[in-house]
């Protein structure tokens, strides 16, 4: 076994191991935001979290357009507050914009639905810090039977 | 320069409870070839691990050319060594390389000569010990006498000072034999070389020894010239020189009286 | 009778744990002193090879076969939830995380672990480490070094081929085969997948592994009873000590890693 065909082999390994390294790192894991570029914080406070958790996507018609960073309750209210980055180029989000935590599909994971709102003379743009007022917080299950029982009550 | 290469002075060596050797004392002298016979099993090959370093020794000196072995640290214990070489009995040539390159590799090792000299240094020392021919083989293709002269070759790569042979005949045909007790010989006088021996092939080593010790019971128990130990008067020396099957070395391995224990089948 | 057993299991710990001992001087012994490249690049060099490069053959095997089976049985469960599109996730989840590091390690462990056992054990047998000595060489640099950074190295990179070939095969039976949709394969992968908590967190796992599982086969082979059944016991012996420290290791970086 000549040393060159040793150096031959032992590169090929290696080339194969990087190459499946980058197979995983691209194509396996998310190459989405961490990294992408720049971004700005918005904030929301909501009175039910439910299974949101911290890098969480936030997404815009379905589209990602940002993760959440923090997950804190605030001490004056004891209502959570969610940080919310956002990259930077979807830097357009009016003041009436509204933000609910969503479900995806039936078992799926939690994540946070940004509706842009209407824009006219009088609305502004949000900025980084801004706090976005209308929000709708996650459903929870005994609520939700709580309220149907009710219903039923009633009828 | 003195005479004497190794010295070893009061040495004491025990393995766990047992005492191998009492307060021995030993001179190999230069350029002599010096032999050590004695019993099997008495602990020989431990002796030349003692003068190598390889075991530190509880009691005593050993001086190699005015160093004390078992005081070196590690790295002056590394050079030391490069002055003596060890011919083991199984040769331990290295399995993986041919017999080129593990006649090379000492010199790979410690020196940044150029291929082609390593080649001309080589191709010399397989000639002394007549295996220019086998430089491309592998060690499992040479039979036990060729692995031993390949790794006599590679032992004298670097021309050391001192050469330790260990039970270097065992197990030998006789033209096997006959060979390298001419390359002892003759490797010593050519390249001034100092050799122990390790034996127990008694008329092997007195036709080359210049000198010769016999130890048994953890120490030395006659020396001399082989023709002084000819007409040695101790009757172990003789036993063991004669090869006589009785003598102060029994027979019969220590056991009851033979007729008390015949006798206890008939009860 | 107990006072024996007690004696005797006070032995054996105090004999174990001198072999740890032992072990880490060796391990010194073989990384301390940084060793001159000219020489020692071929040796890894040539290590790499026999370490890494052959091992490939079982390990490619291996993960295809294993994320073939993963990708069956988890669609068979998923499919009662109606939760087909998850198997990306499932199988690229379980082979990072989980088997691509510990199944790598033990298959390295039986294949190249034993290997390299049996080989420092029969030069120490043949007198060849001891030879070296005497010439001044030290085998802890010129033998146990390169085995040893060439496992190290060798490990993690084959556990990142095992974990994409894994993921490639349950790919080939979950669209290919079962008809899960392929674009919803990869596309749930990439939602759910982290490279820092996933990826990054099962090559450490490896490496941690490589470290254990290399340093256990020189040990054995180094300390090795130079005859031939004591070359089959410390052979025996990596195996069995290292398949349970990997999996031991396993557990505990599990909990630290991904535990809550």
């Amino acid at each position: 076994m000549t040393s060159r065909k040793i150096e031959v082999l032992v590169g090929l390994f290696v080339a194969l191991a990087i190459a499946a390294f980058l197979l995983l790192s691209l194509k396996v894991a998310n190459s989405g935001m961490t990294g992408s570029g720049e971004t700005y914080m918005l904030y929301a406070k909501f009175e039910n979290i439910g299974g949101l958790k911290v890098r969480s996507p936030i997404k815009v018609g379905g589209v990602v357009v940002g993760r959440v960073r923090s997950i804190e309750l605030n001490t004056e209210e004891y209502s959570p507050i969610v940080a919310m980055e956002i990259d930077s180029q979807y830097n357009n989000f009016p003041e009436t914009s509204s933000v609910a935590i969503l479900t995806s599909g039936l078992l799926g994971e939690q994540y946070l639905g940004l509706q842009p709102g209407f824009v006219d003379e009088t609305v502004s743009i949000l900025k980084s810090g801004d706090y976005v007022e209308d929000t709708k917080s996650a459903i929870v299950l005994e609520e939700l039977i709580g309220q149907f029982l009710f219903n039923r009550g009633s009828n | 320069m003195s005479d004497i290469l190794v010295d070893i002075q009061h040495l004491t060596f025990k393995r766990g409870d047992r005492v191998i050797y009492d307060d021995m004392s030993m001179q190999f002298q230069r350029g002599k070839v010096t032999a050590i016979m004695g019993p099997s099993g008495i602990g020989k090959t431990t002796l030349l691990r003692l003068i190598g370093g390889q075991l530190k020794p509880e009691q005593g000196k050993i001086l190699v050319d005015g160093q004390d072995i078992p005081q070196l640290n590690r790295k002056d214990l590394y050079k030391a060594r490069q002055k003596m070489s060890m011919l083991f009995q199984s040769g331990a040539m290295f399995s993986d390389m041919s017999v080129y390159d593990n006649v090379a590799f000492p010199i790979r090792e410690h020196t940044r000569l150029p291929e082609e000299l390593i080649r001309l240094m080589v191709l010399m020392k397989l000639e002394a010990v007549g295996l220019r021919g086998a430089r491309d083989l592998m060690p499992a293709e040479l039979s036990g006498g060729m692995a031993r002269r390949a790794a006599l070759a590679r032992a004298i790569a670097l021309d050391p000072q001192l050469i330790l042979y260990d039970e270097p005949f065992a197990g030998q045909d006789p033209i096997s034999m006959g060979v390298i007790v001419r390359l002892i010989r003759s490797l010593n006088n050519a390249l001034g070389l100092t050799s122990v021996v390790v034996s127990h092939d008694v008329n092997e080593v007195m036709s080359i020894a210049d000198y010769v010790y016999v130890v048994a019971e953890q120490k030395v128990i006659g020396q001399g010239t082989p023709d002084e130990l000819r007409s040695h008067p101790s009757a172990l020396v003789q036993q063991f020189l004669q090869g006589q099957s009785d003598g102060p070395v029994p027979f019969h391995f220590k056991a009851a009286s033979y007729s008390a224990e015949l006798m206890e089948l008939a009860k | 009778m107990i006072v024996d057993k007690l004696q005797q299991l006070g032995q054996h710990s105090i004999a174990k744990i001198q072999g740890m001992g032992r072990a880490t001087i060796m391990l010194f012994g073989a990384l301390i002193a940084w060793p001159t490249p000219r020489k020692s690049f071929p040796l890894l060099l040539k290590q790499l090879y026999v370490v890494g490069v052959l091992s490939l053959l079982i390990i490619l095997v291996s993960g295809l076969f294993i994320g073939m089976v993963l990708a069956l049985q988890g669609y068979t469960v998923l499919s009662k939830f109606g939760a087909e599109q998850m198997l990306g996730p499932l199988v690229a989840l379980s082979l990072l995380r989980e088997l691509g590091p510990v199944v790598t390690a033990l298959l390295f462990a039986g294949r190249a672990g034993s290997a390299l056992t049996a080989e420092i054990g029969l030069m120490k047998a043949t007198e060849q480490l001891s030879g070296m000595e005497m010439m001044a060489v030290d085998p802890l640099r010129r033998i146990i070094a390169p085995r040893f950074w060439a496992g190290v190295i060798s490990m993690p990179l084959l556990a990142m081929i095992f974990t994409a070939v894994g993921i490639l095969g349950g790919h080939l039976v979950g669209v290919d085969w079962l008809g899960v949709d392929g674009g919803g394969y990869w596309s749930a992968m990439q939602a759910n997948v982290d490279f820092q908590q996933d990826i990054l967190n099962g090559v450490i796992k490896s490496a941690v592994f490589a470290l254990i599982v290399t340093w256990i086969a020189l040990h054995k082979g180094f300390d090795a009873v130079p005859t031939s059944e004591g070359i089959s016991q410390a052979t025996t012996q990596t195996v069995v000590t290292s398949s349970l420290a990997v999996l031991g290791f396993d557990f505990i970086l599990t909990a630290v890693m991904f535990g809550g």
